[in-house]
């Protein structure tokens, strides 16, 4: 970035919450259905019909706000916002206004290793619209078709202060903020499934000045690299143009990830004019204290508790703790093996390399594996009492993550047993240091690198499967 | 005159309504006389009065988190003006 700018950025947030049913209809909420077999009446906006909101659906957003530290209000209202628009049927989305169910609040990032945390202006309960459908392939071109499942799901659109000064802040503040609500099992926040989407609110002032300059509202931030690309591009956009001596205009603008710019989105200015109002047929909603302090009783630890916990309890690496948080059901998993067998940075080397490489290589999550903690738990004792090599114990991983065999039967299954017999090994010792005597002569002419090339021809000679340690050991003595 | 032919022609604007110049002074002097009635509350002092959201003074009632009472798709779509077996269609709404 140019010296002497600074980005204000604001990011607001639509986050699908995992209920069974829909915000004001007993209609599913589900992603991936047949188009508009998953409505009601009272999605269809059809006359007569009256919305009643979802019980869980206002528990969650509770969890959400309470995790991200806001005030609830013990009454708040939901308003009628207007527009016309194909995939809103009512001709209005009911949403929250003026009187919102939370405000204030914040969320935790860590960026450039810096630990600060992003204030929350508000975070407010809405329907989702449908989803419009243009692909001519699908719909035979001049027409959209228009598929009403999504209408009427239940959100929570969670609205931060202009706190954001780079596009690396958003991206972590983003990854926080869909960290803490899958650790709540608020959302699945899921940005490729819509679940979790983003826009951007930014403009650009000189360091040090005080009133905020020109804002560009960013939309269709539908993957994490977007947000950052968009981002970055705008930025710079901006400050190019204020270089140049032109204005910047207040608008709203797409980003376009083929040819990697941000460009304005052809809207006429009325569409702005939602003309909100207090929809009659809703009353308010009212949260109880006594709710409030049943949902604080159910909240989890979350990420940045646990990145916390591990550094100071349990001594990771921060980098360690960092990788092990970032899935609730990965941390689950870590903890409950250190349980078993009480070595954390042992655990956290296999979680990371073995466990998280086998579900990246698999493509399958955690939760649809065989594997259990016992399972890591007792390869790491066979690891640890000499009976498999390291080698081997990669090898039995990468067999048990799939098929939840255990480490001792697939060790014997396939003879992976580690030569611990030190009779055996000295022997192997003896053949080694006779085959290659030009090496013998060299290391007692003080060569030492040679040991391992030692170590490393038993290794060959048993495939492997030699305990080191003895190996060492023996040969040490055999040197002496 | 507080509401002119400006406001109600944005107003239709907005509600996607197209009025001819009868109907346009027809609803300037409704509005306004809308307007004049609610402003009889200014003769009275609600300082201490919280904005009403609603005229009944209840909360919300919740419903359970359960699915119930889908509509088939064939039902879902029949009131479209232009619909298929399964989507509503419409003119095509971006470029």
């Amino acid at each position: 970035m140019p010296e002497g700018w600074e980005p204000v950025i604001g990011l607001e947030v639509h986050a699908q919450l995992r209920t069974d049913s829909k915000l004001f209809s007993s209609a599913a909420n589900s992603f991936g259905a047949d188009p508009n077999t998953q409505t009601t009446e009272v999605d269809l906006g059809m006359p007569g019909v009256l919305p009643v909101i979802n019980r869980r659906a206002v528990e969650l957003a509770l969890r959400a706000a309470l995790a991200l530290g806001c005030e609830i209000q013990p009454l708040s209202t939901f308003a009628r916002k207007h527009y016309f628009y194909p995939d809103l049927p009512k001709g209005y989305q009911i949403s929250q206004y003026d009187e919102p169910y939370a405000s204030g609040g914040k969320v935790p990032i860590q960026a450039n290793g810096e630990l600060r945390t992003i204030r929350l202006t508000r975070i407010h309960m809405e329907e989702d619209a449908g989803k419009l459908i243009h692909d001519d392939a699908i719909t035979g071109g001049g027409v959209s078709h228009v598929d009403l499942n999504r209408a009427g799901v239940p959100l929570v659109e969670i609205v931060s202060e202009p706190e954001i000064r780079s596009a690396e802040e958003a991206g972590a503040y983003l990854r926080s903020l869909r960290s803490i609500l899958r650790y709540l099992d608020v959302s699945d926040a899921d940005m490729e499934k819509g679940h979790f989407r983003c826009d951007a609110n930014i403009s650009v002032r000189r360091k040090g000045a005080d009133a905020l300059g020109t804002k560009v509202e960013l939309k269709n931030l539908n993957s994490f690299k977007f947000v950052e690309h968009a981002i970055s591009y705008e930025i710079k956009r901006q400050i190019d143009v204020l270089e140049d001596g032109g204005a910047l205009v207040q608008e709203t603008r797409l980003w376009d990830d083929k040819a990697g710019e941000t460009r304005p989105m052809r809207i006429k200015e009325s569409a702005h004019d939602y003309r909100y109002f207090p929809d009659p047929d809703l009353a308010p909603l009212r949260i109880d204290p006594e709710w409030i302090k049943e949902v604080q009783a159910t909240l989890p630890e979350l990420p940045l508790e646990k990145r916390q916990r591990y550094e100071q309890e349990l001594g990771l690496p921060d980098y360690d703790a960092q990788v092990l948080i970032e899935d609730r059901d990965v941390a689950e998993f870590f903890e409950e093996t250190v349980r078993l067998y009480p070595h954390p940075k042992t655990v956290s080397n296999w979680v990371m390399r073995s466990l998280l490489g086998f579900i990246s290589e698999s493509g399958q999550e955690l939760r649809q594996l065989p594997l259990t903690p016992s399972h890591l738990a007792a390869l790491l004792e066979l690891l640890e009492q000499g009976k498999v090599t390291a080698a081997s114990a990669r090898e039995i991983f990468q067999e048990m993550a799939g098929s939840g065999l255990q480490p001792a039967d697939i060790m014997r299954e396939r003879g992976l047993e580690a030569v611990s017999d030190s009779g055996e090994i000295e022997a192997l010792l003896r053949e080694v240091l006779e085959a290659n005597p030009s090496q013998l002569e060299k290391y007692r002419g003080g060569d030492q690198k040679l040991f391992n090339f030692f170590v490393g021809q038993v290794m060959r000679r048993t495939q492997g499967k030699a305990n080191p340690k003895v190996v060492r050991d023996l040969l040490s003595q055999l040197l002496r | 005159m507080r509401i002119n032919a400006d406001t109600v022609l944005r107003l239709a604007d907005l509600a996607r309504l197209s009025l001819s110049a009868d109907e346009v002074e027809r609803m300037r002097r409704d509005l306004e006389a809308m307007l004049d009635y609610v402003e009889k509350l200014s003769e009275i002092d609600t300082s201490d009065v919280a904005a009403t959201a609603h005229v009944l003074d209840i909360a919300t009632p919740f419903r359970a988190d359960r699915v119930a009472d889908l509509l088939p798709v064939a039902e879902a779509v029949r009131n479209a003006p232009q619909h298929d077996d399964s989507s509503i269609i419409v003119p095509k709404v971006i470029e």
